[in-house]
């Protein structure tokens, strides 16, 4: 059952794209000594901007203006340190309504979740890291906490904005500076972010901002002069980190893929299980290292859990990003599309069910249907792969060890759900599921105080919290 | 006529049992002067691999277990010790060459550091872990879990304490340990396992291996069940080190890297060897009616 909407577009006039950006160094935007790549419109496939692609030399330009900064960053007391995020977290609100028009265009995700999640959680983020700024020798980390130096940061293109914030906050507050790398697919809004520094009069050099590729991100994180490293993306790209930094000094943080279990118990309140199911795995198109990908349901009850899902799949609206009715927006890029498609193709092909409502996608740009599978095995490898896109694998349990089993049946590590209405079975299925972060009768919920990253091949090290803390201190564990 | 003095074997232990190596070989122990001491189990791939599915098969008892239990069993481990203090002292003075005084307060160290890690068992978490006043009606909080299956490259000069400070913050946090021991002094392991079998540590928690780091650490370093590594056993080869770590990022181990030298394991241990092997867990309600 569909209802008819009228298109209520926001509009894109508030954001001001220019037709190509340099990297930000050194509190400066400047020519790339490298080559340009433009970005696009994931709804549309227009050109939006050309963008600089860092070099090898870029990059060390960039590190060292870190450094330099480090030296007066780390020494500022960190009172001082904490107004200068503060004022950031407050151009963030100001800037809020073109950070996330900007966003969406870049990203395509819908403008009701750019502007009532992304937005509003990076600038919640940047004003908890200001307070921590002149409270660390109070955050239980050690006596005498100290910054690790310059940080490399390589964030992914599913929440450009909020990564960045993830990044950029915590390494701040402790005194580091950084040299971050966006997405290629999604550079514009951390290029914006570069203006709200300026706005804010940081030091030049403690936030820099080198876009690109791959071959820029490497550059980052394995230059000999950059003590941190933080990355959010891959499990392929992740290990490949790890190796590269073995034997060195370097500290990482690596947040990387999930595969995670949504499970609904046959005493859950369903409607809610519903709610939930849809938000875990469709919320920012499924591009989510968290998302809820396998729904483990019990046996008893997945008749009706399947028949309300499927109704409730019905009234998804997929369509312009602008749009503040859409429900689900572009697929980031043709490549994401394409590896959506061949998994999904995949899951076809080894005997999984396929369904998904019918539903008008537009002509240009990249879309996928919010699509289901039934009949799926633990073998089938949409159930095992991190497909990161609207595709959600459907199988059953009999018992909480079985789901305890299935769920756990996975390299990654990094979030999980559960529903049921009876406490002792949620806290005992907290404890046994070996995942980061467990949602209980909710799902994908993020704030800044609330830890989050993965066990196993999910990564390691936490990002939010006190915990979060951690990562930019010297000889800290939380 | 003198009687003739029985000598030990000294085997390997795995999943609380001391069998010799699957290998069929031993080697050559020596005292720090050189002169034969005795033939220990060389532990081989195949007992790395036995020994890794008997500390999986461990893991969630272990794991599972409440944290008062784990303290008093670690507790435990140290009064055993104490019983056992002048075996002890006589097998780290003659495996370390120090005088029978020093030994001894080798000894003490290493009970001490145990007794201390005792108490951590049930504050850790505390200490560790925390409440998220979250921007919400949702009920969250964070605590530390072990991380699972920890492989451990015991010290190579520090006969027992080194040993005791490494498996310590391990197994309270709730981890199982494979260790290697010292290649070069690994006597005072074999009777530290014999400690740890009559201590109502469960079998498979802790598992030692008498062998070489340098042949087992790659087994171990690159075993996909193993979630973590210490490798305070190869503190000085960088060139090793460097590649037990890239063999580790193949499942994404958890690596404490090994040091330029061995440290003084006399030192106050701080946090950082239990919060190393621990994950932290966040959990979300919401709250309402």
């Amino acid at each position: 059952m569909g209802f008819e909407y009228a298109p209520a577009p926001e509009s894109r006039s508030i954001v001001d794209i220019k037709a190509s950006y340099g990297l930000f160094i050194d509190g400066e935007f400047v020519d790339g000594r490298g080559s340009s790549f433009k970005t696009i419109n994931p709804a549309t496939e227009e050109t939006l901007a050309e963008v600089a692609e860092a070099s090898d030399a870029d990059v060390d330009l960039a590190v060292k203006a870190a450094r330099r900064a480090f030296r007066g960053w780390s020494r500022m007391s960190g009172k001082e340190r904490a107004k200068y995020l503060f004022r950031i977290a407050r151009i963030i609100q100001e800037r809020g309504r073109e950070l996330a028009v900007l966003e969406s265009i870049d990203n395509g995700k819908p403008i009701k979740e750019s502007r009532d999640v992304d937005v509003p959680v990076v600038a919640a983020h940047f004003f908890y890291y200001a307070g921590w700024a002149d409270k660390l020798e109070y955050a239980g980390l050690g006596p005498n906490p100290q910054p690790l130096g310059v940080a490399g940061q390589v964030i992914p293109w599913n929440f450009p904005l909020l990564m960045l914030a993830w990044k950029v906050a915590p390494a701040l507050a402790c005194g580091n500076t950084v040299v971050l790398k966006p997405a290629e697919t999604t550079p514009l809004t951390a290029l914006l972010f570069a203006e709200i520094c300026q706005q804010a009069d940081l030091p030049p050099g403690v936030v820099n901002i080198v876009t690109g590729a791959g071959g820029t991100g490497q550059a980052v994180v394995s230059h000999p002069d950059v003590d941190k490293v933080a990355f959010t993306g891959s499990t392929a790209v992740g290990k490949a980190i790890a190796r590269a930094i073995a034997g060195t000094d370097k500290k990482a943080t690596l947040e990387l893929g999930g595969k995670a279990a949504n499970i609904v118990f046959d005493d859950a309140a369903i409607d809610q299980a519903i709610e939930g199911i849809v938000g875990g795995i469709f919320f920012n198109q499924g591009h989510v290292c968290c998302a809820g990908s396998r729904l483990l349901v019990q046996e008893s009850v997945a008749d009706e859990v399947l028949a309300r899902l499927k109704r409730r799949m019905g009234t998804l609206r997929v369509g312009d990003p602008l749009d503040k009715n859409t429900d689900i927006g572009a697929i980031n890029s043709a490549e994401q599309l394409g590896r959506i498609r061949e998994l999904s193709e995949i899951g076809v092909a080894e005997g999984a069910e396929r369904w998904a409502p019918a539903c008008d996608l537009p002509s240009s740009g990249f879309w996928f249907p919010p699509t289901i599978f039934t009949g799926v095995t633990q073998a089938h490898r949409i159930a095992r792969e991190e497909v990161f896109g609207p595709v959600l694998s459907v199988l059953t349990f009999r018992t909480p060890a079985e789901a305890v089993e299935k769920a756990n049946n996975t390299p990654y590590g990094l979030s999980a759900g559960v529903w049921t209405e009876k406490g002792s079975r949620i806290l005992h299925m907290a404890s046994q599921l070996r995942a980061g972060v467990v949602w209980a009768n909710t799902f994908n919920k993020f704030d800044p105080t609330s830890p989050f990253g993965g066990y196993k091949e999910s990564g390691y090290g936490r990002e939010g919290g006190r915990q979060g803390l951690a990562a930019y201190l010297k000889g800290a564990d939380a | 006529m003198a009687r003739i003095d029985v000598r030990k074997t000294y085997k390997l232990y795995i999943g609380g049992a001391f069998p010799r190596s699957e290998s069929g070989h031993s080697y050559e122990v020596a005292d720090s002067k050189g002169r034969f001491v005795a033939n220990a189990a060389l532990a081989s791939r195949k007992d790395v691999r036995d020994a890794v599915v008997a500390a999986r098969k461990a893991a969630s008892g272990w794991a599972g277990r409440t944290a008062y239990n784990r303290g008093q069993i670690l507790y435990r481990i140290a009064e055993v010790m104490e019983d056992r203090r002048p075996q002890f002292e006589e097998a780290v003075r003659q495996s370390e060459g120090i005088t029978a005084a020093a030994a001894r307060s080798q000894v003490d160290a290493a009970i001490d550091r145990l007794v201390w890690y005792a108490g951590w068992a049930d504050k850790l978490a505390q200490v560790i872990g925390n409440a998220n006043p979250v921007a919400g009606p949702f009920f969250n909080h964070t605590a530390p879990e072990p991380t699972g299956v920890v492989g451990v490259l015991a010290p190579q000069s520090s006969s027992l304490l080194g040993l005791v400070s490494v498996v310590a913050p391990v197994i309270v946090t709730g981890n199982v340990a494979v260790v290697v021991s010292s290649y070069d002094r690994p006597l005072p392991a074999v009777t530290f396992s014999e400690v740890l079998a009559t201590s109502d540590v469960p079998g498979g928690v802790v598992n030692i291996l008498t062998g070489d780091a340098v042949v087992l650490g790659p087994w171990l370093a690159a075993h996909m069940d193993v979630n973590a590594i210490d490798l305070a056993g190869v503190a000085g080869d960088a060139e090793l080190a460097t590649s037990l770590e890239v063999a580790a990022a193949d499942n994404l181990k958890r690596v404490r890297r090994a040091p330029e030298t061995e440290p003084d394991w006399t030192n106050d241990p701080g946090l950082s060897p239990m919060t190393g092997f621990v994950e932290h867990k966040t959990v979300w309600h919401p709250i309402g009616i």
